[in-house]
């Protein structure tokens, strides 16, 4: 069994992103890049049915050379292998020009899985991993927080509204993952050893033969409104305090 | 000149952040209250391979670097020394003395089960009357047919209470002493003779615990001198090698916790409000704030080409390992105090955890060689040169 995970490469959620002068991308000086966290439970997911099935588990990104270290963290957390598709000025590509380029690179690895996290916690779309099943015409599972694999089918439970969706579909397939899937491993110290030497293939867009047609542009960036100043309640006793707290949220924040 | 952190050891150094932040900083208070790190834990910390860090990967462990090492320390340090402390002796005085001197079979006995934190290794030199002398050990060895007997008693024994194998280091000539007189003993808890004495109450590095050992004709084989019986008469100097490297591992500790210290007292200053305004507005704390950034910015360059040079050389650095500790250990101290006088009352109490590393750092500059024992070194080198 063959297992593709594809992974993404995004800002550290703790990191504070600054707009760049642009005005239509962001400084990535002083970032601290990791995996998208939707993807590790990908790549959880995908070791676990390494382990049970004896899965063969690739890992592929895209995007400059700073995206090795997400995929050697994969790579520490067990994966066997990955591919780097190396381009510097991929981040921030129309996501279906992303599919396209993933979709042709992962072809040949003969997938009877694909992981993807459901969306990338950058830039939100949650295009890519349907666009992938698309160019490779394979049904898709999508926001998914159970999978389960049989013989040559799968199982998958989506939460929607107050209950579960439960679907199933045949091999290969697409699935993305959803918070609640699992909890993923931590790459430990013997595995990040072991990682330098696992086989990291490097290879470019000329290789694969595809060429950039993105049709999406982002045009501006916009930071969020400025938060208010806090404001603090005054009064002498507690009393007094909670009777002005009562009225601000009355009379100013009109809640009550 | 490339001061970049290789990317494996920045991957070691996310591992090890992320432990921090998830699992230890969680129940750091309940270790510091229960002095207990729970065993959950420990296994956690064995799964990682944190046991192994410095031992040979063919026997197990890692096979870090010094620099690696360090860097793994430092992480750990801003949570709460006793972490640090678990897996220091394996890493540490408790497996070095194999690592360099023992023999291959010694080797593939012990070093296995340390790497792994099966065993606990723990390094027993010092006695109520050798501390920074430690030529002026008093436990002897005497051979009788194939067995060593060893009688005495060393104190303060990091781990000393959970390790199933001490170094110990014993006088078997008390004319030579630190002149060939003193050897190395590979020492197993279960060894007829061999017991477990007092455990010491102390300022801090609660959850961590130092005991008595204590060695009533302690029957040990004679292949258990470390090193073989070619190394009986030259325990002391291995218990020297052995101690290089601790001086800069002690030097990462500290800085963590400095490290930590310097983030506390950032978002304490910019949250109190006293006149009207964040501390942080006022000069006094502002002062305060960049004396300890840059304080631990000079002892971070300090120790991280300390631990590049002594990977390149692969040999030891005594000098700067010296330099390492006393001025990463006192520079500790120094931040800590500014720590606790930016919280004022808050740095006093035990719901905040600035009274802890304060107490904590205390040890630092005393033990592996004290500040003094570190001068007297620095010194000779200097007029060796």
């Amino acid at each position: 069994m063959n297992i593709v995970v594809c992974i993404k490469q995004v800002p550290d959620t703790e990191t504070q992103i600054k707009i760049a002068s642009d005005g239509k991308s962001i400084e990535t000086d002083d970032i601290k890049w990791v995996m998208n966290p939707y993807d590790e439970f990908g790549v959880e997911e995908a070791l676990v049915l390494q382990k049970e099935k004896g899965a063969e588990v690739t890992v592929v990104g895209a995007g400059p050379q700073r995206v090795t270290e997400a995929l050697r963290t994969a790579l520490a957390m067990g994966a066997d292998k990955a591919v780097l598709i190396e381009d510097d000025d991929f981040y921030g590509a129309d996501p279906i020009t992303v599919a396209k380029v993933l979709a042709k690179a992962i072809e040949p690895l003969n997938p009877d899985i694909i992981f993807f996290g459901q969306r990338a916690v950058d830039d939100d779309s949650g295009v890519v991993g349907s666009a992938v099943a698309e160019f490779l015409d394979m049904p898709q599972l999508s926001v998914v927080t159970k999978v389960e694999v049989g013989d040559g089918t799968v199982q998958a439970h989506r939460p929607v509204e107050g209950a579960t969706l439960v679907l199933e579909s045949t091999l290969p397939c697409v699935i993305t993952a959803q918070k609640g899937l699992n909890e993923p491993r931590y790459a430990s110290l013997p595995g990040i050893m072991k990682a330098k030497k696992k086989p990291l293939e490097v290879i470019s867009l000329a290789d694969l033969g595809v060429e950039r047609d993105d049709k999406l542009e982002i045009v501006a960036l916009n930071p969020p409104p400025e938060r208010a100043p806090g404001k603090q309640v005054e009064g002498e006793t507690g009393q007094e305090i909670a009777i002005n707290l009562v009225k601000l949220l009355r009379e100013e924040a009109k809640v009550i | 000149m490339d001061f970049e952190i290789p990317e494996n050891l920045r991957m070691i150094t996310d591992t090890v952040r992320r432990l921090v932040q998830r699992e230890l900083e969680p129940i750091s208070r309940q270790v510091e209250e229960q002095d207990h790190i729970p065993e959950s834990v420990v296994q956690t910390m064995r799964e990682l391979g944190l046991f192994g860090l410095s031992i040979p990967e063919a026997y197990g462990g890692l096979g870090l670097s010094t620099l690696g090492e360090c860097l793994v320390y430092e992480e750990l340090a801003k949570v709460n020394a006793c972490f640090r402390n678990r897996i220091a002796t394996n890493n540490g005085i408790g497996s070095q003395g194999l690592v360099l001197d023992g023999t291959e079979q010694q080797k593939q006995r012990y070093l296995p089960r340390l790497a792994s934190g099966q065993w606990i290794g723990c390094f027993a030199l010092s006695e109520p009357g050798a501390g920074s002398d430690a030529a002026g050990v008093q436990t002897t060895a005497v051979m009788e047919g194939d067995h060593w007997v060893l009688n005495g008693r060393k104190h303060f024994i990091t781990n000393g209470d959970i390790a199933d194998l001490a170094t110990v280091f014993a006088v078997t000539d008390r004319q030579k002493r630190a002149k060939g007189g003193i050897t190395a003993f590979l020492v197993e808890r279960s060894f007829a003779g061999y017991q477990v004495g007092t455990i010491e109450k102390k300022m801090g590095h609660r959850g961590s615990h130092t005991s008595e050992l204590i060695f009533d004709n302690c029957r040990v084989p004679a292949e258990n001198v470390l090193g073989g019986p070619s190394m009986v008469g030259r325990g002391f100097q291995s218990a020297m090698k052995t101690l290089d490297k601790g001086r800069l591992t002690i030097g990462a500790a500290a800085l963590g916790a400095a490290q930590r210290l310097l983030e506390l007292s950032l978002d304490y200053a910019k949250q109190r409000v006293q006149f009207g305004r964040p501390i942080a507005e006022f000069q006094s704390i502002k002062n305060m704030l960049a004396d300890m950034a840059t304080e631990i910015y000079a002892a971070r360059q300090m120790l991280h080409h300390a631990a590049w040079l002594r990977d390149q050389k692969g040999t030891a650095v005594i000098k700067e390992a010296s330099m390492v500790k006393l001025f990463c250990t006192n520079m500790a101290g120094r931040v800590a105090d500014m720590a606790v006088q930016i919280h004022g009352g808050m740095g006093y109490m035990q719901e905040y955890p600035v009274e802890r590393f304060y107490r904590d750092l205390r040890l630092t500059r005393i033990y592996e060689g004290t500040d003094e024992i570190q001068r007297l070194v620095i010194a000779r080198e200097l007029l060796k040169e």
